[in-house]
């Protein structure tokens, strides 16, 4: 689950992770009230939306009075934003973050992240702050350093002082830097984060470092054990029809292509969106109804299919293992009856009790295309939307 | 032969008295496995059908000499699960468990470092030797015993090419799936090389998935040490990068874990690649 740099800041704050004075604000005048009481300019007004890449797309300003700040704070409430990583219809911003401006005189990236391979928390850092360090990662590998924690042990001085020369701090800001990462280190295990990422990290002209940037994503899995991040979930960031269909506990992900398909197990509904692009035309979606979903689940997961407009026809691929054929069918008819189908659906089961599955299918009389394997399958959904 | 299990396999069930611990406790014993006692902590001393269940998985083991365990138990208790298993010296752990934290799975994986046991999963649909053993969730109807072996980190899309590879008449070993968690325990290396190994095995299929560099590794250690012939698809070479799909491991992160990348190491290696999954039978009919 991601949140917004001023919900990550704040959360740092409560860690003693240092970060600029700032607050966030909702309208115009909001921003002006808060620039006010930081006390001096620079001031800087920063769009809040969940994509990186704010900066290059306009949605980070400098200002030096408070005109500016009125006029920074009108030009990027309420304008779409669109940064490598909103696609290319961009996002709305609702709020802004203003925040105290710093004397800079470094910057520097610093992030934390679970490392697969080595079933560890790896520490990242570079002396190239405000770059994308995916880039920094390919062409110039020398200038990252990575630190391996033992998750059992926790982080270590020495490893801290590893990471803090090899930024080549001044021993002046040794204790800053020591103390920062440290407490970041605890946030990032208390909170089961999946990264942590700051980047710029700076260090200013009196020896100190703070977070003039924060990202942070958490591992979902874990949100059971922290209620109080669910508060922080912004759901006008997130696709409507992804909300709708995570309420009903179900996998799906929006696209842009033509074909709606629903697949139970993740690992299938991956392959069957391959299968779709194989077969020339492209999936609108991925859906995954789980390995042992419900009738009322696939109902739900028909249904959010056939909502969307730019779906010209659906596959449906299932295996029935846990889930039953007949279970599936069952919920497709009940969903069928309900929405009415006036696209081509096609179906193709295979699995437990796939014969009572297929009677039910042919019963119900709906139009339905019954594909024999995966490959007619593919071929007549091709046909159908081509 | 095979690998991991076979029919000295004792297997105890953690989480037996829950509705899908019984349900696939019962299906397990209709395959044939041997399944001698279930734990459920202050269920002990009752019976689920004829298998005993006890409060701790030591005593599970100290009154049956159970040597497998299959869990079932939510999420929240998952690791604590795989720990108590580890520490009672059960040899093999299959973790079906959908939703472990992943910093939990980090610190049991450190702490399996110092056992003498293997964790297959979490997240996983489990092991089968066809005809012989069977720990886990899948259908069993759909195998037959046979020489090729199986490692998916994916469920259903394994039941998918383990009922073509039936259908043409071509048999398993023993099917794996390492689970679609970014950290389990037995990865790809660990059952291709228990393959290499195994006598009854004769061919491989490896199913991978975006996300990770598991595949790239694994490609790369076929290359040097397997000499039995290996065919390979990758799921999600249509998925869009930074978003989940479906398994906490499967995602394109930055420019890391594409399925092209994991094709061309695939194709580097000189492992069979198959593109179209509807093909996948055919092709290990031709290849094998």
């Amino acid at each position: 689950m991601k949140i917004h740099e001023y919900q990550a800041k704040d959360l740092f704050r409560r860690y003693n992770v240092p970060v600029p004075d700032g607050q966030v604000a909702f309208s115009v005048e909001e921003a002006k009230q808060i620039a006010a009481g930081l006390g001096g300019f620079p001031v800087v007004v920063k769009a809040q939306i969940h994509a990186g890449g704010r900066g290059k797309g306009g949605g980070v300003k400098l200002a030096a009075s408070m005109e500016e700040v009125e006029a920074f704070a009108k030009e990027i409430l309420g304008m779409t934003l669109i940064t490598h990583q909103t696609g290319p219809e961009g996002k709305l911003v609702q709020k802004l973050l203003i925040e105290a401006g710093q004397k800079i005189e470094q910057e520097l990236y610093l992030s934390l992240l679970v490392d697969r391979a080595t079933a560890s928390i790896v520490i990242m850092a570079s002396r190239d702050g405000g770059m994308d360090i995916e880039q920094v990662a390919e062409k110039t590998p020398e200038r990252i350093i990575k630190v391996y924690v033992d998750p059992l042990m926790g982080l270590q001085g020495y490893q801290i002082r590893e990471v803090g020369f090899g930024l080549g701090l001044p021993p002046g800001a040794m204790k800053s830097f020591s103390g920062l990462l440290s407490n970041l280190y605890t946030l990032f295990v208390a909170y089961d984060s999946s990264m942590v990422e700051i980047n710029p990290l700076v260090l200013t002209s009196d020896d100190t470092v703070l977070a003039l940037d924060a990202k942070v994503d958490f591992d979902s899995n874990a949100l059971y054990r922290h209620k109080d991040l669910l508060e922080l979930r912004d759901l006008s960031e997130e696709d409507p029809m992804e909300v709708e269909a995570s309420k009903f506990n179900l996998n799906y992900i929006n696209l842009e292509g033509n074909v709606g398909n629903i697949v139970n197990g993740a690992g299938l509904a991956m392959a069957t969106m391959d299968i779709i692009k194989n077969a020339g035309a492209t999936p609108a979606n991925f859906m995954d109804v789980g390995g042992g979903a419900s009738s009322e689940q696939v109902e739900n997961a028909f249904r959010i299919i056939l909502a969307d407009p730019k779906v010209k026809a659906v596959l449906i691929n299932i295996f029935g293992g846990i889930l039953r054929c007949d279970i599936f069918a069952q919920g497709v008819v009940d969903a069928a009856r309900k929405t009415g189908i006036s696209i081509p659906v096609v179906v193709r089961m295979e699995g437990t009790n796939v014969d009572e599955g297929k009677r039910i299918l042919a019963d119900a009389g709906l139009d339905l295309i019954a594909a024999s394997d995966l490959s007619d399958a593919a071929n007549k959904i091709a046909a159908a939307v081509n | 032969m095979s690998i991991f299990v076979n029919k000295d396999t004792r297997l105890l069930v953690q989480g037996i008295t829950g509705n899908e611990g019984s349900f696939h406790t019962r299906q397990c014993i209709e395959y044939g496995t041997c399944v001698v006692a279930g734990v459920t902590p202050g269920k002990g001393g009752k019976m689920m059908d004829k298998v005993p269940v006890f409060n701790t998985v030591a005593q599970a083991v100290k009154g049956t000499g159970a040597n497998a365990s299959l869990i079932f138990v939510p999420p929240p208790f998952g690791a604590d699960a795989i720990m108590e298993a580890a520490d009672a010296g059960v040899a093999i752990i299959v973790a079906i468990t959908e939703g472990i934290p992943i910093l939990d799975m980090v610190r049991v994986k450190n702490f399996l470092a110092a056992k003498k046991c293997r964790l297959i999963g979490p997240n996983c649909p489990g092991i089968i030797t066809p005809g012989v053993c069977k720990i886990g969730i899948m259908p069993g109807k759909i195998h037959k015993q046979g020489s090729i072996g199986v490692v998916s980190r994916s469920g259903t899309l394994t039941y998918e090419v383990v009922d073509q590879l039936t259908k043409l008449g071509l048999g398993q070993s023993t099917c794996i799936g390492i689970g679609g968690d970014p950290v389990n325990g037995t990865n790809f290396i660990d059952v291709l090389s228990a393959f290499q190994e195994d006598d009854e095995t004769s061919a491989i299929v490896m199913v991978g998935e975006i996300g990770g560099s598991a595949e790239e590794e694994a490609a790369a250690f076929i290359n040097a040490n397997i000499t039995k012939p290996v065919v390979g698809f990758i799921a999600g070479l249509t998925a869009p990068p930074g978003r989940r799909m479906g398994h906490a491991g499967a995602i394109i992160s930055g420019s890391s874990g594409t399925g092209a990348a994991k094709i061309a190491a695939f194709r580097d290696n000189g492992i069979h690649v198959c593109e179209n999954l509807g093909e996948i039978g055919r092709i290990c009919k031709e290849v094998f």
